[in-house]
């Protein structure tokens, strides 16, 4: 990445909290770096606790670090004027309920210095492009979560920005409201824009990210290229066959079995060779033979230590 | 025009707040209270009226600064909308300065429908005074007062410890002119130094209480007025300045 490509650099980010009474001192963040691109989606990913929040708010100036620098569009990110190429989704929104979502986007819009034309304009769009259009007029405290997360996401994007922060975007919504979610993500790398997300939903970051970032005790244990990380090459082959096990299985483990069906797997192409050539001689049905990669959830899984 | 959009939405919060209508309530009914209260006690009945009347505007008004005040600020900090606010092109000075405005312009708006109300009494009792809007006047700059100090306590603390601390300093306010006597019945230099220190420190709210002398019909001079109006005024953006000093270096958990 040249520098003029970068939008978003972190370097040895450190944060601490206090406990209570200041008896005891939780350290967050112990030195965290990353880098985004121009028009790349990144997916920040970790645990509870790994500093996924602490990170964002850091980058937005809410939270102050004790060490470390955090840089946008080439400035710092403490600079206000930063911020109008910037929007924001924090994650489980809450907001001012006894505002209709037109009076709030109209708040926000405010916020930016637009003028009451500009502000009309930009939120009939943005209504449309969310899927709220009908329930604007309707006050924010009568909102289900999916809604509030929907004009959550309106807020953010009402200064058409170039970076987009959304903290835990797919909280909160059903199916529809994520694959919904998937495409307004998606329609901002098209039109150019830089998405910085964090996530839980393994399998959202890995429709959605070109890179992403795992957090683990403070730090990115893992970033990259989806294709980088996940290696390309077969891990192991899954096969399904009917009929009598035979007698040399050549190194497969069984996985299951049901009724006349069993479900074996072989992590070497040799293996593979000599259970197919003992399925045939068994006189056996195939039923598939299915490769498997790493996905992200197993790279997830390698890097944060579960099971 | 971004201090103003966060005033605004403010005002528009304390308005929609049921809290407001209730202080609201109870001081109209302290202030016809007054044409009650002057039946059953010996006294002119134009001063209970006009006492009673006064000390209810300023009582409900202190109450409105403080409680819905606080309730304000500690709502945007608890709830997390000041993440999306402070996320936006805007300073912590201007979301500080925006919630006092709108504050001071619910104030205005409350203190303005309770003088009606007290104008109204007196009119219909015949005891109908404009040099009364004085002491109305400097009520209203104890109340921009009141809540600078009610938003500087909540810009660190808790909604009931920053009412507290607010009430108490209001109480000490009007008690401050007390600490020059007690320092000159002091033996010990020490204590005479601490009581007029905390005498310049503390606020004198007394300058700004002028009710007993226009009940009483005691001359207030135009100076006397702009003197008052000018420290109330320059203690209210000292404490301001401390809130947003205090702001700029919170982290928004």
């Amino acid at each position: 990445m040249s520098e003029s490509e970068i939008v978003l650099k972190v370097e040895r980010l450190e944060k601490s909290y206090w406990g209570h009474l200041r008896l005891r001192r939780h350290r967050v963040l112990r030195g965290l770096d990353l880098g985004v691109a121009r028009g790349e989606i990144f997916g920040l990913l970790g645990q509870n606790g790994a500093g996924k929040t602490t990170t964002i708010k850091i980058i937005l100036g809410l939270v102050f670090p004790d060490a470390g620098s955090v840089r946008l569009f080439g400035r710092r990110n403490t600079v206000v004027s930063v911020r109008e190429r910037i929007g924001f989704l924090p994650e489980n929104p809450y907001f001012y309920e006894y505002l209709t979502g037109r009076e709030f986007l109209d708040y926000m819009g405010r916020l930016f210095g637009y003028s009451e034309y500009e502000r009309k304009r930009r939120i009939g769009s943005i209504l449309e492009r969310v899927g709220m259009s009908g329930r604007s007029d309707v006050q924010l405290r009568k909102f289900s979560k999916g809604m509030l997360q929907r004009i959550g996401l309106a807020q953010a994007l009402i200064n058409d920005p170039d970076l987009v922060i959304l903290d835990e975007p797919m909280s909160g919504l059903d199916p529809i409201g994520r694959r919904e979610f998937r495409d307004i993500i998606l329609s901002l790398k098209e039109r150019g824009k830089t998405v910085f997300l964090s996530s839980h939903i393994l399998s959202d970051a890995e429709a959605l990210c070109d890179r992403v970032g795992i957090v683990k005790d403070g730090v990115v244990s893992a970033e990259g290229r989806l294709e980088d990380l996940l290696r390309p090459t077969v891990r192991s082959w899954e096969v399904t066959f009917s009929g009598p096990r035979p007698a040399d299985l050549g190194g497969a483990e069984i996985l299951a079995v049901r009724g006349t069906e069993t479900l074996a797997r072989v992590t070497t192409e040799a293996d593979l060779a000599r259970l197919l050539e003992g399925v045939r001689a068994e006189g056996c049905r195939l039923i598939a033979v299915v490769p498997r990669r790493d996905t992200l959830e197993d790279l997830y899984l390698k890097e944060v230590g579960g099971p | 025009m971004k201090l103003w959009a966060i005033a605004i939405n403010t005002f528009r919060e304390a308005i929609r707040d049921r809290i407001l209508y209730l202080i609201l309530a109870f001081a109209l009914i302290m202030i016809g209270a007054g044409r009650a209260v002057s039946l059953l006690t010996v006294g002119s009945e134009e001063k209970i009226i006009k006492d009673m009347g006064l000390a209810a505007i300023s009582l409900f008004g202190v109450a409105t600064a403080i409680f819905v005040g606080v309730g304000l600020v500690f709502k945007e900090i608890e709830k997390r909308t000041i993440q999306t606010l402070t996320a936006k092109p805007i300073r912590r000075s201007e979301f500080v300065l925006g919630k006092y405005l709108g504050l001071a312009l619910v104030l205005f708006v409350n203190l303005s429908i309770m003088t009606l109300a007290f104008y109204g009494l007196l009119w219909l009792k015949g005891y109908l005074d404009v040099t009364l809007g004085k002491a109305i006047a400097l009520i209203f700059v104890e109340l921009l007062l009141v809540t600078a100090i009610a938003i500087f306590f909540s810009s660190f603390s808790s909604p009931l410890l920053s009412s507290l601390f607010s009430v108490t300093l209001y109480l000490i306010g009007h008690l401050s002119w007390g600490l020059p006597l007690m320092a000159d019945r002091l033996e010990s230099p020490a204590g005479r130094w601490i009581c007029h220190a905390l005498f310049r420190v503390l606020p004198n709210l007394e300058y700004l209480n002028i009710k007993g002398r226009v009940v009483h019909r005691l001359p207030v001079s135009g100076e006397d007025m702009v003197l008052a109006a000018v420290y109330g005024l320059g203690y209210t953006l000292v404490v301001l300045m401390l809130a947003v000093g205090i702001f700029r270096k919170r982290d928004f958990l």
